[in-house]
């Protein structure tokens, strides 16, 4: 299912995004440790298609989607 | 007639995504993938009609262009749903930044097809084919859909390979095998060749590309005219068109917009609320490109489907909803004896030159008017552009609101296309008629 979040970011000076932290939709807050890869995908899952950020969160890999201006994960 | 006497040695994809808004609108619902789907017009206001479908409901006979009851009939859990223009327009976009990444030559015919001139990044036909199949590839990991690919040295072909294994595959059409590949299949699969002309050609005992390809070209164009000879070089993959460079696609030549009425219409007045509201969309366009228009045409289909379509040069070029509305309803009054309600209407400006181009104003009238008209609706545009569409508008469109609220400049902006559009016959065939 796809659940859009909202996102923490910074967005350094050549103008790309560094996502930090997710906001759940029950107000819980994880933190992303490191980004090891961005790529543009699709979720056959979700029915979704943009920017795919793959994030260490605790000790799990997430994808986190940048679907030009919402951003969604996929559970 | 020995090939390549003309063509040029490029190497060109043609992309057609499959089954186009039926597959973006599975991607977007995952529920509606394992049902047979189609995209339908809204029956309400008498768009009924199949405008896609998926693979499954394919496969239940479900053909674009029945009505939605009919379709029912052959699959009766068929699911429609709405088109979504703008999801498909950013679809086609995505589409086509990733065909941008290859070459500077992408041009597009229609939302949903590409060519692509991959000369200058690969050498040979082989190299073209591994191309295309890595265009495929990442067209389904990052879109989510799949696309067909045909790979040939002309566009004809390019796009005949595209229809010739679907989905997500890749075909060539090449020197190598065109008489094996091309030639056996009927000659309706050719570009341009319609219903009307496979009846003329099947007349003369021509089935198949092949035997349109072995035809003498002077006798098809004492029968088709110089058409006959593009097709004989269309067969002969003899196309030398070229794919125009990305930042060369031609400015417009007309803009138009066209509804079928929620309901049917049978007074004048209903007809010039009609017009008025087309005009007033049709006027927006040309504004936003720059341009006015010295010609009109309208366009009218009755309740018994008989069709009738006019043009008159106007006096000025203008962007004005009014006057284009008034021109319109004068041919319409000209033309149209009332045997029956109308139906549809459309209305189409062309003959477009820039709006700042000079203008020989007379002697006699007063242009302020005029000037005042421009200025109004230009201050309407950046209303609407800043609030929507229905933010404001003409008090006349409150008369019927089922008909003037409509706003056919958002609800139908996607335009079929013809292949003659970027380029004359002569660029087609190497100037040989």
């Amino acid at each position: 299912m796809k659940v859009y979040v909202t996102v923490e970011l910074t967005v350094d000076q050549d103008g790309v995004m560094h996502p930090q932290r997710i906001h759940w939709t029950d107000g819980r807050r994880f933190d992303i440790a490191s980004v090891s890869d961005v790529r543009r995908a699709a979720s056959l899952k979700a029915g979704g298609t943009g920017l795919r950020y793959t994030c260490r969160i605790g000790s799990r890999d997430t994808y986190l989607f940048y679907e030009d201006p919402k951003w969604f994960v996929v559970t | 007639m020995k090939r390549g006497a003309y063509s040029v040695n490029r190497r060109i994809l043609h992309a057609d995504f499959n089954s186009f808004y039926a597959s973006v609108s599975c991607f977007l619902d995952p529920s509606l993938r394992p049902r047979p789907v189609a995209v339908a017009g809204d029956p309400e206001a008498r768009h009924g009609i199949i405008l896609a479908k998926n693979e499954l409901a394919k496969r239940f006979g479900v053909k674009t262009g029945e009505a939605i009851w009919q379709a029912k009939k052959k699959c009766p859990r068929l699911v429609t749903v709405p088109p979504d223009y703008d999801a498909y327009r950013r679809f086609s976009a995505l589409g086509r930044a990733i065909y941008g990444e290859y070459s500077d030559r992408v041009e597009a015919f229609g939302l949903d097809e590409n060519w692509i001139d991959v000369s200058a990044a690969v050498e040979t036909t082989e190299d073209a084919r591994r191309l295309a199949e890595r265009i495929r590839a990442r067209i389904r990991e990052e879109l989510g859909i799949t696309v067909s690919i045909g790979v040939s040295d002309n566009k004809v072909f390019a796009k005949l390979g595209s229809d010739l294994k679907k989905p997500d595959a890749v075909s060539v059409v090449a020197p190598e095998n065109y008489r094996e590949v091309a030639w056996p299949l009927p000659a309706q699969d050719l570009l341009y060749v319609g219903r009307a002309t496979r009846t003329k050609l099947l007349r003369y005992g021509i089935l198949t590309i092949g035997d349109l390809a072995n035809t003498p070209e002077s006798f098809l164009k004492s029968q088709f005219g110089k058409c006959g000879v593009m097709l004989h070089a269309f067969a002969n993959g003899l196309d030398v068109s070229p794919v125009l460079c990305t930042t060369d696609q031609p400015p417009i030549k007309s803009v138009g917009n066209g509804v079928t009425a929620p309901r049917d219409l049978v007074s004048d007045e209903d007809v010039y609320l009609t017009i008025a509201m087309l005009a007033e969309s049709v006027s927006a366009r040309l504004r936003e490109n720059d341009v006015r228009a010295k010609t009109v045409h309208l366009c009218v289909r009755d309740a018994g489907l008989f069709f009738l379509l006019r043009q008159r040069r106007l006096d000025r070029p203008t962007s004005l909803t009014l006057e284009l509305a008034r021109a319109c309803m004068k041919l319409f009054a000209e033309n149209y004896g009332w045997q029956a309600p109308v139906r549809s209407l459309a209305v189409a400006a062309s003959d477009l030159v820039a709006a700042n181009s000079p203008e020989q104003l007379t002697l006699f009238d007063d242009e302020t008017p005029r000037r005042r008209a421009e200025a109004a609706e230009a201050a309407v545009d950046s209303i609407r552009r800043r609030f929507g569409y229905h933010a404001i508008g003409r008090a006349v469109f409150l008369k019927d609101p089922s008909i003037g609220l409509l706003n056919p400049k958002e609800d139908h902006t996607v335009h079929p296309v013809g292949y003659l559009r970027n380029c004359t016959m002569n660029d087609v065939i190497g100037g040989r008629a």
